[in-house]
C-alpha cells in the first residue's frame, strides 16, 4: 500500500467519528472536554457554531454521532453525545453579547427565505452577522416548522424551542407570520430580493388508500398534520384504543401522544419484523416504556367500518424469510387478523410538496416533481433560488437541515457577491502536539471503565398527567461528570513521522488494543490479516506509514479500536508518535465572507 | 518509562488459547525503563510465548539478579512465582527452586552485568548442572542502571555514549555456554520477535539448560552511532543462521516443507522445534561447526542469530538425572518422607564419622 496522505483534511477528520458522521461536523470531543471542565457556556457556545440549536438537538437529534461512535466498538455502548449537549444547554451561563454581532448599517442584499424552519433559520442565523437582511415568511402564527409542529413538546418544550429561535430571531429577522407563499413567481417578481431559499420542509403525511378510508374519514389521522393539530391546540382528545400505522420517528410521537390525550391502549402497527423499524432506537425504547405495544408483520388491509363509523383494522399477517444478512427473500400470507380501533393514526412518512412553484420559472422539477438540487451548492437550477432541509432532498432530520442552510448560506453569500458557487473554501485540519513535558499531556488520557449513564425519566404516573411535561429530566452533575470520562478523545490524534523510527517496538508493545504493527509492505488484504489483531472492520481506515529508515518495513495502525491512549507516544524514545489534536476547520459563511474581504483589493 | 497505566480495555476480537486467557492475562506490572528499551521487547515476546504455550501462571517461576534487565520479571505473568535474587546470583536461587520442584517452568532474566561480571561464576554452574530452564541474557553492552559503563560484553571497538573507545575484548555468552556444552543455546535480538518468540516458546519446553543471548539495544546510553549493540547496528550485522519453528505436542505440522530443508528434532514432552535452512549451509547440532561459525562472525563485527546449537542427542545428562530430585515437589511430600528423622539422620552422620 502507498503511504497514507495524512495531509488530506478527511484523513483525521474520519478517525472522529462522531464529527465524521455529523452532518454539520460539530465538534464533539472537544465540547466534551469543555463539560468535563465546567466550562458549559463554552462548550454550548462551540455547539451552536455548527449546530446552531444545541439544547433542541440536545434533546430530540437524530444523533447519527451515537452509532458511529468508537467507544461503541470497544464496549457496547457509544458515549451518550446527545444527553451531554443537552447537559451544556442546560447549564450555561448567559451568552447575551458572545453571539456573533449584527452590523448596523447592511450591505444592501436582502433575502427571503420561505418558511421559518431550522433550514431557514440557519440561513439567516450566517447571514445577518454579514450585513444581510433577511425576511422568514412563515404560514403558521409561530416560528419553528416541524421542530415546533411535530415535536410533541414532552419531548421538546416549548420555552427551550423559542429561546433558540429567540436568538435568531433577534438578530434583526424580518419574521412575517402567518404569511402563505402561494406563489413563487409573485415573491420573485417583487424584486425585492436578491435571493430566494425556499425552507419549506416535507409538509405532506403519505396517504393510505385503502377500503373504508373515506367512510371512516373522521377517525383516521395523518400523522404529522394531526401532531401538527396539537401542538396548535386544534385538538386535545383522542378516542381510547389507537391503532398507529408506521414504525419511524413519527409514529413514535403520535403513538406517545396519543396516551396523553387520553387513549387507554395504544398499538404500533409495522409491516415488517423489528430489524426493519425506521424509528430510532431510543425512541422505540422510551415508547415501550410507556406501555405502547408494537405489533410485526401485520399489513394494513382495510378499515372497518361499523354504523357509519370506524371500529378498527382488518389486517394480513404476514410471514417473511429472511437470508443470511438479515434481508427479507420472501414473504407470504399467513392469515387475517382484526384490531378494535376508535381512532387510526397514519405514520408511514412524508413528502415535500410544491403546488406553489410555477413549473415555468426556470426551477426544473425530475420525475418525482421534485426540484433539481445542487448537492453542493443548494442552488436551483433558476439561479439565486436555494432549497435546504426536507425541502431539498426529502424527509431527512434537523441537523441535516442546519447543515443545508450552513451550506445555502454560503452559496447565497457567494451569490449576492457575484462570486462563482462552486469555488467554495476547502475545509482544512490543523494539528497541534498535546505534549506538555515529561509523561505530561494536555489531555485525559486514562481510560475510563465506566458504563454509559441512564438517562433519568419522569415516572409513569407522573408524566401523563399533562401534555408538555418534559420525560426526559437530563443527566444529573454526578452523571455528566462521569458521562464525560467515556469519551476516548479520538480528535488527539496519533500522528507518525516515519524518518524518526527505530523500530524497537515500544508502541507495539504497549498498545492495549493492539492496533499496530512494524511489518513488510503488502496489499492491504494482506496488511489488514498481518496486524496483531486482523484488522476486520473494513469501515475503518488503515493507516500506512512510509518506509521506515532501518529496516524499510512499515508501520501499520488500524484505526479502528484506538483508545487514544497516547501509550505508544509514550512510550516511543524518538517522539516518532506523538498526540496531536486535529482542529477541524469546517467553512461557514462568515469564513466565505473574511475569504472574500481579503481578496479585494486594498485602497491605499 | 511512564506513569500512565495500561488501559484494562482491550481489542474484542483479541484470540484465546487453551486456558482461555487472552495475552493480556500474561501481562505484569507496568514497566519503568526508559521507552524504547530492547528490554520491553522481550519481556513482550515472553508474554506472547507463555501464552502461546498456554502456560499456566501458578506454573511458571521468573527469577532474576539485579540490573535494568532483572526488574524485567516484574512485566510479565503477574501469576507467577517470582523471585529478585541478589547480583549474580540469580542461578543459585534457580537451582535450589529447581531442586525442589521440577514440575514448574522455570525463567531466568539477567543483564550482561549480572551474567557476565559479578554472576559469571554462578551463570558457568548453571550450564555446568545442566539446570532445567531458560536463561535469557538482555544484553546491551552497558551498564544501565550506572549510567553507561562499559560491561563486559562491550564489543573491541565500541564507542561509549561519552566518546571513550572500549579496548577489552568481550566475553561472549554463545561461545562461553558452547565450551561449557549447554545443551541449547541460541542467540536472538529484542528487535526480531518473529525469531524470538518461537526461540522463548522451545527453550521453556526444553528439558534441560536453554540459553538465549538477546540483543537488546540500550535506548538511553548505547543507541548511538559507533556503539556496536545500538538498533541501527544491529540491524545491520544480524544473520539469522536457521529458522527455528516450535510446534506444540498437540499441533501436527501444518506446513510441508520441501524435503532436505526441513528437520524436526522432538524435545522430551513431545513438542519439536522445526529447524529451515535459510542461505549459507549451516548444521545447529554440530557443536564444533556452531562454535567456529560464531568465532568466525565475531572478528568481523556480524551477529549470527537464530538457534545457534542444540544437542539433538541428549549428551549430557540434566540436572534432575544426576540428582535423582523426586517427580514430586518437595511441598507435596509427607513430613515423614522429607525429614529422616533421629535415627535416620544419626545413620547419615554416621557415614561421615
Amino acid at each position: 500500500m502507498d503511504a497514507t496522505d495524512t495531509s488530506h483534511p478527511d484523513y483525521y477528520h474520519r478517525v472522529v467519528d462522531c464529527q465524521w458522521a455529523c452532518p454539520a461536523h460539530t465538534d464533539v470531543p472537544e465540547y466534551i472536554r469543555l463539560i468535563a471542565q465546567g466550562l458549559f457556556t463554552e462548550a454550548y457556545l462551540l455547539n451552536r457554531q455548527s449546530n446552531v440549536f444545541p439544547a433542541i438537538l440536545g434533546r430530540v437529534c437524530d444523533r447519527p454521532c451515537e452509532p458511529a461512535c468508537r467507544r461503541g466498538r470497544i464496549e457496547s455502548k457509544p458515549v451518550a453525545i446527545c444527553r451531554l449537549k443537552r447537559v451544556a444547554a442546560d447549564n450555561r451561563g448567559d451568552i447575551t453579547g458572545r453571539l456573533p454581532p449584527v452590523p448596523r448599517l447592511k450591505n444592501g442584499k436582502r433575502i427571503a427565505c420561505i418558511g421559518a424552519g431550522c433550514a431557514s433559520l440557519t440561513v439567516a442565523n450566517d447571514l445577518l452577522p454579514l450585513g444581510y437582511e433577511v425576511t422568514i415568511f412563515e404560514q403558521n402564527d409561530r416560528p419553528g416548522g416541524l421542530m415546533r409542529s411535530n415535536i410533541p413538546a414532552f419531548r421538546l418544550p416549548e420555552p427551550v424551542l423559542d429561546e433558540e429561535i429567540g436568538m435568531i430571531l433577534g438578530m434583526g429577522v424580518e419574521l412575517r407570520l402567518g404569511e402563505r407563499i402561494d406563489s413563487l413567481r409573485a415573491l420573485i417578481e417583487t424584486g425585492r430580493f436578491d435571493a430566494v431559499f425556499v425552507g419549506s420542509g416535507a409538509p405532506k403525511g403519505k396517504e393510505l388508500r385503502l377500503p373504508g378510508r373515506d367512510e371512516a374519514a373522521a377517525n383516521v389521522h395523518i400523522g404529522i398534520s394531526w401532531l401538527e393539530s396539537v401542538a396548535f391546540g386544534h385538538v386535545d382528545r383522542i378516542g381510547e384504543r389507537v391503532l398507529i400505522i408506521g414504525v419511524g420517528n413519527t409514529a413514535m410521537d403520535c403513538c406517545r401522544t396519543s396516551l396523553r390525550l387520553g387513549a387507554r391502549t395504544v398499538r404500533v402497527i409495522a409491516r415488517k419484523p423489528r430489524g426493519f423499524f425506521k424509528a430510532s432506537p431510543w425512541e422505540l425504547e422510551d415508547a415501550e416504556e410507556e406501555n405502547v405495544e408494537i405489533l410485526v408483520n401485520r399489513s394494513p388491509k382495510a378499515f372497518v367500518i361499523d354504523n357509519g363509523r370506524l371500529a378498527g383494522m382488518r389486517f394480513e399477517c404476514m410471514e417473511y424469510e429472511l437470508d443470511a444478512r438479515g434481508r427479507i427473500v420472501a414473504e407470504r400470507v399467513a392469515g387475517e387478523q382484526f384490531l378494535p380501533a376508535d381512532d387510526v393514526i397514519l405514520a408511514i412518512g412524508q413528502e415535500n410538496a410544491f403546488p406553489w412553484i410555477e413549473r415555468d420559472i426556470g426551477i426544473a422539477f425530475d420525475k418525482w416533481n421534485v426540484p433539481v438540487v445542487d448537492a453542493t451548492t443548494f442552488q436551483s437550477t433558476r439561479p439565486g433560488v436555494f432549497f435546504g432541509g426536507d425541502a431539498a432532498f426529502g424527509p431527512k432530520n434537523i441537523i441535516w437541515a442546519v447543515e443545508h442552510g450552513h451550506q445555502a448560506a454560503i452559496s447565497i453569500h457567494r451569490h449576492c457577491q457575484g462570486e462563482p458557487l462552486t469555488e467554495r473554501l476547502s475545509p482544512g485540519v490543523n494539528l497541534q502536539s498535546r505534549k506538555m513535558g515529561m509523561h505530561e499531556w494536555a489531555y485525559a488520557n486514562d481510560y475510563a471503565p465506566i458504563e454509559r449513564r441512564l438517562m433519568p425519566h419522569v415516572s409513569l404516573k407522573e408524566r401523563f398527567k399533562k401534555l408538555n411535561i418534559e420525560v426526559e429530566l437530563g443527566f444529573s452533575a454526578a452523571q455528566a461528570a462521569e458521562e464525560v470520562q467515556r469519551c476516548l478523545n479520538c480528535d488527539v490524534q496519533t500522528v507518525f513521522s516515519a524518518k524518526l523510527c527505530i523500530e524497537c517496538d515500544a508502541c507495539i508493545d504497549i498498545c492495549p488494543v493492539d492496533c499496530l504493527t512494524i511489518t513488510s509492505n503488502g496489499t492491504e488484504a494482506e496488511l489488514r490479516a498481518h496486524l496483531k489483531a486482523p484488522a476486520e472492520n473494513l469501515a475503518q481506515p488503515l493507516y500506512v506509514s512510509a518506509a521506515l529508515p532501518q529496516t524499510g518495513r512499515v508501520m501499520v495502525k488500524d484505526e479502528d479500536l484506538c483508545v487514544h491512549c497516547g501509550l505508544c507516544a509514550e512510550r516511543c524514545p524518538t517522539a516518532a508518535w506523538d498526540m496531536q489534536k486535529s482542529l477541524l476547520h469546517w467553512p461557514h459563511a462568515e469564513d466565505e465572507a473574511r475569504a472574500l474581504e481579503q481578496r479585494k483589493p486594498k485602497i491605499a | 518509562m511512564t506513569f500512565i497505566a495500561k488501559p484494562k480495555v482491550t481489542h474484542p476480537s483479541l484470540p484465546h488459547n487453551a486456558l482461555g486467557l487472552t495475552r493480556r492475562a500474561y501481562e505484569g506490572v507496568l514497566s519503568t525503563l526508559c521507552a524504547g528499551c530492547g528490554h520491553d521487547s522481550i519481556t513482550a515476546a515472553i508474554v506472547e510465548a507463555c501464552w502461546r504455550l498456554s502456560l499456566e501462571p501458578q506454573n511458571l517461576v521468573k527469577l532474576s539478579g539485579i540490573g535494568c534487565s532483572s526488574k524485567t520479571t516484574a512485566y510479565f505473568v503477574s501469576g507467577a512465582h517470582g523471585f529478585n535474587a541478589v547480583h549474580g546470583r540469580m542461578a543459585s536461587i534457580a537451582t535450589g527452586a529447581n531442586a525442589a520442584n521440577r514440575r514448574l517452568s522455570y525463567i531466568g532474566v539477567s543483564g550482561d552485568g549480572d551474567t557476565l561480571s559479578i554472576g559469571l561464576g554462578q551463570f558457568c554452574h548453571a550450564i555446568r548442572r545442566n539446570l532445567d530452564m531458560l536463561y535469557i541474557i538482555e544484553n546491551n553492552g552497558v551498564y544501565g542502571l550506572t549510567k553507561g559503563q562499559f560491561s563486559a560484553s562491550a564489543d573491541i571497538g565500541s564507542r561509549a555514549k561519552k566518546g571513550e573507545t572500549n579496548r577489552q575484548p568481550p566475553i561472549d555468552p554463545v561461545l562461553l555456554a558452547l565450551d561449557l556444552g549447554a545443551p541449547f543455546v541460541a542467540r536472538s535480538f529484542s528487535g526480531d520477535k518473529r525469531q524470538l518468540v518461537p526461540l522463548i516458546e522451545a527453550g521453556l519446553k526444553h528439558g534441560g539448560f536453554a540459553l538465549i543471548d538477546v540483543l537488546s539495544p540500550c535506548v538511553t546510553f548505547n543507541d548511538h552511532e559507533g556503539s556496536t549493540k545500538s538498533y541501527a547496528y544491529t540491524r545491520e550485522h544480524y544473520e539469522p543462521a536457521v529458522l527455528a519453528d516450535f510446534v506444540p505436542r498437540e499441533q501436527p505440522i501444518s506446513v510441508d516443507y520441501p524435503p532436505g530443508e526441513a528437520r524436526e528434532i522432538a524435545l522430551h514432552d513431545g513438542s519439536r522445534i522445526v529447524l529451515r535452512k535459510i542461505g549459507a549451509d549451516y548444521d545447529p547440532t554440530d557443536r564444533a561447526a556452531a562454535d567456529a561459525a560464531v568465532q568466525a562472525r565475531g572478528g568481523s563485527g556480524e551477529y549470527l542469530t537464530g538457534l545457534i546449537y542444540l544437542d539433538a542427542a541428549g549428551r549430557h545428562p540434566e540436572f534432575h538425572q544426576v540428582n535423582a530430585t523426586p517427580e514430586a515437589p518437595l511441598n507435596s511430600l509427607p513430613f515423614e518422607q522429607l525429614s529422616p528423622g533421629s535415627a535416620g539422620l544419626r545413620t547419615v552422620l554416621a557415614r561421615y564419622r
